[in-house]
Formats: structure tokens, C-alpha cells, sequence
């Protein structure tokens, strides 16, 4: 596939004519982190973040989305049929996504396309995102792909690799689409050996950098119903406060709420993301919840994303190791160590 | 493929109370669209998302059977935000219906079969549209003998009576109706628990399926009833009830293990179960 070299000062050119035709999101700062935004200046782009504080699932699957309107009026024809709310979802590049994160969007494709239901909204929007990746070479403490199957320059899930060299980018095609982005691109020119070279010597000192923390394999043997009872739960939930922001703040974690909400006589059929921490996620009409307790709950969090997942569809687990729950956790709750106990293959980190 | 999270339009036919307590209603809805008709092809066991714009949406059983055109029947019991507005709701009112959702009883598996339904309080609803499937001339041959052993708390908390009794009056159908207790002087079957008349009255395991639902109590001592009939857990047949969402496997919210309840269930063998987290 393509690749090609870029200099510094030529990038927001190259950027400027991606401008023209598509919307570019990539990551803006915002007090004192990153979020991924709409950018309208080319020279607005600033690469010089190690990742953002939400991951960029909210460009696929928004927090809140308004799916259905109808209306409550007496008399209207209408009243109470709902119709979907068209949607105008042109292309869009995301600049600057970690290869981590573009992972994340593979890991959830499962869920939202399969062969009897297509989600109409998570599909249209990852048909018209081009991921423009950004290696990285500079891996923060709390990373850890390389020890769930991905790793800091991992271009399985993007269309686009950028490697940060210090003169320019190398910007390498992964997709067709990918490819179109560079193919028509004066400011580049054919990635010379020593730019390959120099590129690969940075990922390979990026990935030794980070330290393989467990195993994966002795999930897959281990019986469901037995990691289920492991005494471990006990002290793995113990400082929880069910606050939510792991699943919030999480690449992998899509699960969401259905709503309506009426202003006077219009209404609107929500979805909005939503947490398998709170005990609202199970509780029946009737007072009965399956997981009342705080510990069903992290315990499900945990399961899911490396046990569940991983027998359902025999991949995974549902975690690309962004750190970002190690980070943001108010009690320190650490996946890494979590997953150590799971597979009970400790090289614990912390 | 179509936006599965749009409801068909209904429109309420009719709205029976069924119950003393007036917490149990029937709704019988019929399809604004033709061609939405059409593409509702369901079998016993499965559920559809009640919807009403304003309110939202609950999973509810299916309790027409695939066998009665023209309509589809749920019977409703009132709990909370929707199930008491739908109580509110009026005949000629329109809402939506988003289904068929799930799967449905092992009814290939079963052919050739005897079939023992045990049902409890109002989760008997899909277990009447596989009844009422069952006795269909088109089916009927395909099953063996069928036994019902239902209960309720008092003879005012039975759903269908009508139906009830007309089953009673059949020969091709064994009915073993109980209450818990009664002073009514008119009650002339069982008086006593699900589990206790199931072991009483229910016929041998040997060829036979035995569905279950009810009251999670109800479950829990029927199951050694069964076992020591001799039923093996891949024979016996059960719906959970998970709090749900999408119905279709995407929200995560019914999650029990590897499973979505929605979509890989609601019908599971205790065979299927044993090997899934007890979170239900
Ligand atoms: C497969 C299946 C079949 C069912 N069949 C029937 C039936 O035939 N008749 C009947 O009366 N009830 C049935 N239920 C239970 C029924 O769905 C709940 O009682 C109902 O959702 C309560 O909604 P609410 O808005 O009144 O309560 P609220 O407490 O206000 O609930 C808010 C929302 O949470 C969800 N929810 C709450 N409780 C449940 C629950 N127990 N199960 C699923 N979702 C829930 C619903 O989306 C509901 O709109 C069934 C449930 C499942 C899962
Ligand atoms: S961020 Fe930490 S405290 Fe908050 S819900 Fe997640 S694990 Fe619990
Ligand atoms: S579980 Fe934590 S480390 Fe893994 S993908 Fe989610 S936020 Fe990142
Ligand atoms: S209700 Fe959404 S996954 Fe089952």
C-alpha cells in the first residue's frame, strides 16, 4: 500500500484539502485534557497529546441521541407513530485517533451489525469515518495494549498510519480509503528507506516499552460459572463508589438506555449511554434486581469485557488497554490487576 | 434491513380486565399497516416491545398465538411508568408494537413429544398462545399428550377463564387448575402450590417436555419436582425476565453471561442455564 512522507510545515495543507471534502475531527484541547472535536483550521491541529479524557466512541455513539420524534397532539393524524429522525452523516476523518481506540471500534462491531439486526446509526457513522491513526511512540504509564492483543503502532483498525518522525510524517494507506486520502497529495512525497526505517525503529522501541502484564490464554479454559464465584470479587469491589466513569470514559463499553422525552406536545425516543456500574441498569418493575449488589456489579464490568465477550465471539477481550480507567478511577481500581487475577497470570503492575 | 428499533403502529381493539384486582389487563392490538402484519411472523414464546410514544417501551410475552390472524394479544400487568399508562389507555388508541423479539419454544425439538406446561400467576400468557397453538388441527398431531398444571393465588387471579374452562372440557388437553387457597364454594379443582399439584398430578417424564414459568418461588421448588420425575435439565424448558431495553442484543442490559436474555433467550433449557452466572 501507499506510503508517503509528509514534512511538518506541508501538513496543514495536506489537512486543509481533507477539509474540502469531509468533516475532520481530531483532538482539541479542552482545560486541562483532550477531547475529539470538529476543526475547521488546518493549523488548528495539535498532535502533541498522549490521548483524550473521553474516548472517541462518542464520534460513533453519541452520549445522547435523538432516534424518533412523533407528535402528542389531539387530532393530529400522526399522533403517536413515531418516525426516525433523518440524519444527514456525510464523511468524516478523524485525524489523530490511537490505534488503541480504533480497535475499540472493530471490538464493538460485533455487537451493533450482525446478521439479524444492523443498528442503522453505529453503522452508517463507521461507514463514513476515516480513521487517520497516530502511533504512538510515547506510551503513558497506564497503557497496556500490547498485553491485550494490540499494540502502539497496531494499524489493524485504521485506514491511515501516521508516524511522528521528527522532520514530517509518514502517513502509510491501510485501507482503500485510506489510500484515496494520499494518493492525490503534492505536499508528500514516497517514503524513502530511511524514513521506513527510522519509522520502524521507533515502533519497536515503543513496544518494548510497554511490559506484557498477563496472559490471555488461560481465559478461554477457565469455566465461566467458576471465575464467576472467585473469592477475589470480594476484594477487587471492596473500594468502589459505583461512580460510573470507567464504563463512561471506556472505548469498549456501549451500553445505553432507551428514553423519551416530551416538550409540550413533540416528543423524542432517546438513547443515552449508560453503565452496568448503577443499580438502576437491572432493577425490574417489580423491586427484584439481579445484581443489587456493588459487587455483582464490578464483578459483571470485569466478566464481560474478558470473559463474556471472549467466549461469545471467541476474540477479544473487550479491552484495548487505553488505560484510561486506571487513570480516572477515584479509588484506584486497576484492570491491569484485575486481569492478572483473572487469568491468574500475575506479573502484577502495582 | 429495516431500523429495528422502530415500532410498528397498532391500534387498541379491546381491553379486557382479567383479574379480581384489576392489575392484569388484555390488550388486543391490530396493525395500522397491512404489509406490517404480514412481516409479524412469530412463534409461541416469543415477546414484542410494547411501545408508547411519551412513556417508552416494555417487553412483553406474546399471547396471542401465531394460529389467530388478525390481531396480536398481550396481557399486561400493571407495575410501574408504562404498564399503568397502558392501563390508562383506551380502546381505538394508537401505540406501537416492536417485535417479534427472541426465541421461542423448542416446538421442532418437541415434535412427537408429550408436553407438561406449568405456569404460574400472570407469566402464563406465552405459555396460553402455545396452548392455543398446540390444539390447532394443523398441530395438534405433532404432540403427543398435554398436560397444564396452573396456579394462582385465589380462583380471581386466573387468566383466560373462559378458555380455561373450554380446555377443561376437552379430551385431546389435561387440566390441573389450583389456587392457593380459597373460600369460594364454586372452586371445584385443586387448592394447593404449583409444585405440590405437579407432583401429584404430573404424568411420567419418559418422552415428555415440561415448560415452566412463573414466580421465581414457583421455579425453585418445581425444578426437584421435575428432577425426581425424571425429567433431565435439557427437558426441562424455561423464560427468564431480565430488565430490557432494545430486545435485540444491543444495549447490553440484559447480559447474563454470554448470553443477551433479548435475543439468545428469553426460552432457555436448565440444561443452558447450569452453565450460565445464577444472575437472573
Ligand atoms: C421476555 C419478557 C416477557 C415479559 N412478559 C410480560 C408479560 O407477558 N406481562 C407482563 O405484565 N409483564 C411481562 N414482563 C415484565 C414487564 O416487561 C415489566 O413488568 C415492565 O417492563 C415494567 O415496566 P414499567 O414501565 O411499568 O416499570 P418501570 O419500573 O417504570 O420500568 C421502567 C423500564 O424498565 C424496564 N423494565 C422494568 N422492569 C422490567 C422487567 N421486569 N422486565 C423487563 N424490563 C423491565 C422497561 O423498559 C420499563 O419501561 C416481561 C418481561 C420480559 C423480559
Ligand atoms: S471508576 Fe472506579 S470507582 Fe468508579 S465505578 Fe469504575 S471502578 Fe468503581
Ligand atoms: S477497560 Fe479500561 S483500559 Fe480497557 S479499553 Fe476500557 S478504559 Fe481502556
Ligand atoms: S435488552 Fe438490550 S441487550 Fe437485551
Amino acid at each position: 500500500m501507499l506510503k508517503i512522507f509528509v514534512p511538518k510545515d506541508k501538513m496543514p495543507r495536506w489537512i486543509g484539502r481533507i477539509m474540502d471534502g469531509a468533516r475532520v475531527f481530531a483532538p482539541v484541547k479542552e482545560g486541562d485534557g483532550y477531547r475529539f472535536r470538529l476543526v475547521t483550521r488546518p493549523d488548528k491541529l495539535d498532535f502533541s497529546y498522549q490521548n483524550t479524557r473521553l474516548s472517541p466512541k462518542e464520534l460513533v455513539h453519541p452520549p445522547a441521541e435523538a432516534m424518533f420524534s412523533y407528535s402528542l397532539k389531539k387530532g393530529d393524524p400522526k399522533a403517536g407513530i413515531l418516525e426516525e429522525i433523518p440524519k444527514a452523516l456525510g464523511t468524516r476523518v478523524v485525524m489523530g485517533i490511537r490505534p488503541c481506540d480504533a480497535k475499540a471500534f472493530q471490538l464493538v462491531d460485533v455487537n451493533f451489525v450482525t446478521d439479524q439486526y444492523m443498528d442503522p446509526w453505529w453503522q452508517r457513522r463507521r461507514q463514513n469515518t476515516v480513521l487517520v491513526g497516530l502511533g504512538c511512540h510515547e506510551p503513558c504509564s497506564t497503557c497496556f495494549c500490547t498485553s491485550v492483543g494490540s499494540g502502539p503502532f497496531d494499524a489493524g483498525a485504521l485506514d491511515v498510519l501516521m508516524t511522528d518522525l521528527p522532520e514530517g510524517y509518514l502517513l502509510e494507506a491501510v485501507t482503500e480509503a485510506g489510500r484515496a486520502l494520499l494518493a492525490d497529495a503534492p505536499e508528500g512525497a514516497p517514503a524513502s528507506d530511511t524514513v521506513l526505517t527510522e519509522a520502524r525503529f521507533l515502533a519497536q522501541q515503543a513496544e518494548k516499552a510497554l511490559p506484557r502484564l498477563f496472559m490471555l490464554d488461560p481465559l478461554r479454559e477457565k469455566a465461566m460459572t467458576a471465575l464467576f464465584q472467585e473469592a477475589f470479587w470480594e476484594e477487587v469491589q471492596f473500594a468502589c463508589i459505583n461512580c460510573g466513569t470507567c464504563t463512561f470514559l471506556c472505548p469498549t463499553c456501549w451500553c445505553f438506555d432507551i428514553q423519551d422525552e416530551v416538550h409540550q406536545q413533540e416528543g423524542v425516543r432517546l438513547r443515552l449511554w449508560d453503565s452496568c456500574m448503577f443499580p438502576l441498569f437491572t432493577l425490574h418493575g417489580s423491586g427484584h434486581n439481579p445484581r443489587n449488589q456493588k459487587l455483582q456489579r464490578v464483578r459483571q464490568r470485569f466478566m464481560h469485557k474478558f470473559k463474556y465477550y471472549v467466549d461469545k465471539y471467541g476474540n477479544g477481550p473487550a479491552c484495548v488497554g487505553c488505560g484510561r480507567c486506571v487513570q480516572y478511577c477515584p479509588v484506584n481500581i486497576d484492570i491491569r490487576r484485575v486481569a492478572a487475577m483473572m487469568t491468574a497470570s500475575c506479573v502484577c503492575p502495582t | 434491513m429495516k431500523n429495528p428499533y422502530l415500532p410498528y403502529p397498532v391500534r387498541i381493539q379491546e381491553i379486557i380486565t382479567e383479574t379480581q384486582d384489576r392489575n392484569l389487563k388484555t390488550f388486543k392490538l391490530v396493525f395500522l399497516n397491512p404489509e406490517d402484519e404480514a412481516g409479524f411472523v412469530y412463534m409461541p414464546g416469543q415477546f414484542a416491545e410494547l411501545s408508547v410514544a411519551g412513556q417508552g417501551e416494555v417487553p412483553i410475552g406474546i399471547a396471542s398465538s401465531p394460529t389467530e390472524k388478525g390481531f396480536l394479544m398481550f396481557t399486561v400487568n400493571r407495575v410501574g411508568r408504562v404498564t399503568t399508562y397502558l392501563h390508562n389507555m383506551k380502546p381505538g388508541d394508537v401505540m406501537g408494537v416492536r417485535g417479534p423479539l427472541g426465541n421461542w419454544y423448542p416446538w421442532e425439538e418437541m415434535k412427537g413429544k408429550n408436553v407438561v406446561i406449568i405456569g404460574g400467576g400472570f407469566a402464563f400468557t406465552t405459555l396460553r398462545s402455545s396452548i392455543v397453538w398446540m390444539l390447532d388441527p394443523a398441530h395438534r398431531k405433532d404432540y403427543g399428550d398435554i398436560t397444564v398444571v396452573y396456579g394462582a393465588r385465589n380462583p380471581g387471579m386466573l387468566l383466560y377463564k373462559d378458555e380455561l374452562v373450554a380446555w377443561e372440557q376437552r379430551d385431546d388437553i389435561t387440566m390441573h387448575l389450583t389456587v392457593d387457597a380459597t373460600d369460594d364454594p364454586t372452586w371445584k379443582y385443586n387448592v394447593g402450590f404449583v409444585p405440590a399439584v405437579t407432583k401429584e398430578k404430573a404424568p411420567g417424564a419418559e418422552n415428555a417436555y415440561a415448560i415452566v414459568c412463573g414466580p421465581p418461588i414457583m421455579i425453585k421448588f418445581t425444578l426437584p419436582v421435575l428432577t425426581d420425575l425424571g425429567f433431565p435439565p435439557e427437558r426441562i424448558i424455561t423464560s427468564l425476565e431480565m430488565r430490557m431495553k432494545c430486545g435485540i442484543g444491543m444495549c447490553g442490559r440484559c447480559n447474563i453471561g454470554t448470553e443477551y436474555v433479548c435475543k439468545d433467550g428469553p426460552v432457555f433449557s436448565m440444561e443452558k442455564l447450569a452453565t450460565l452466572p445464577n444472575e437472573y
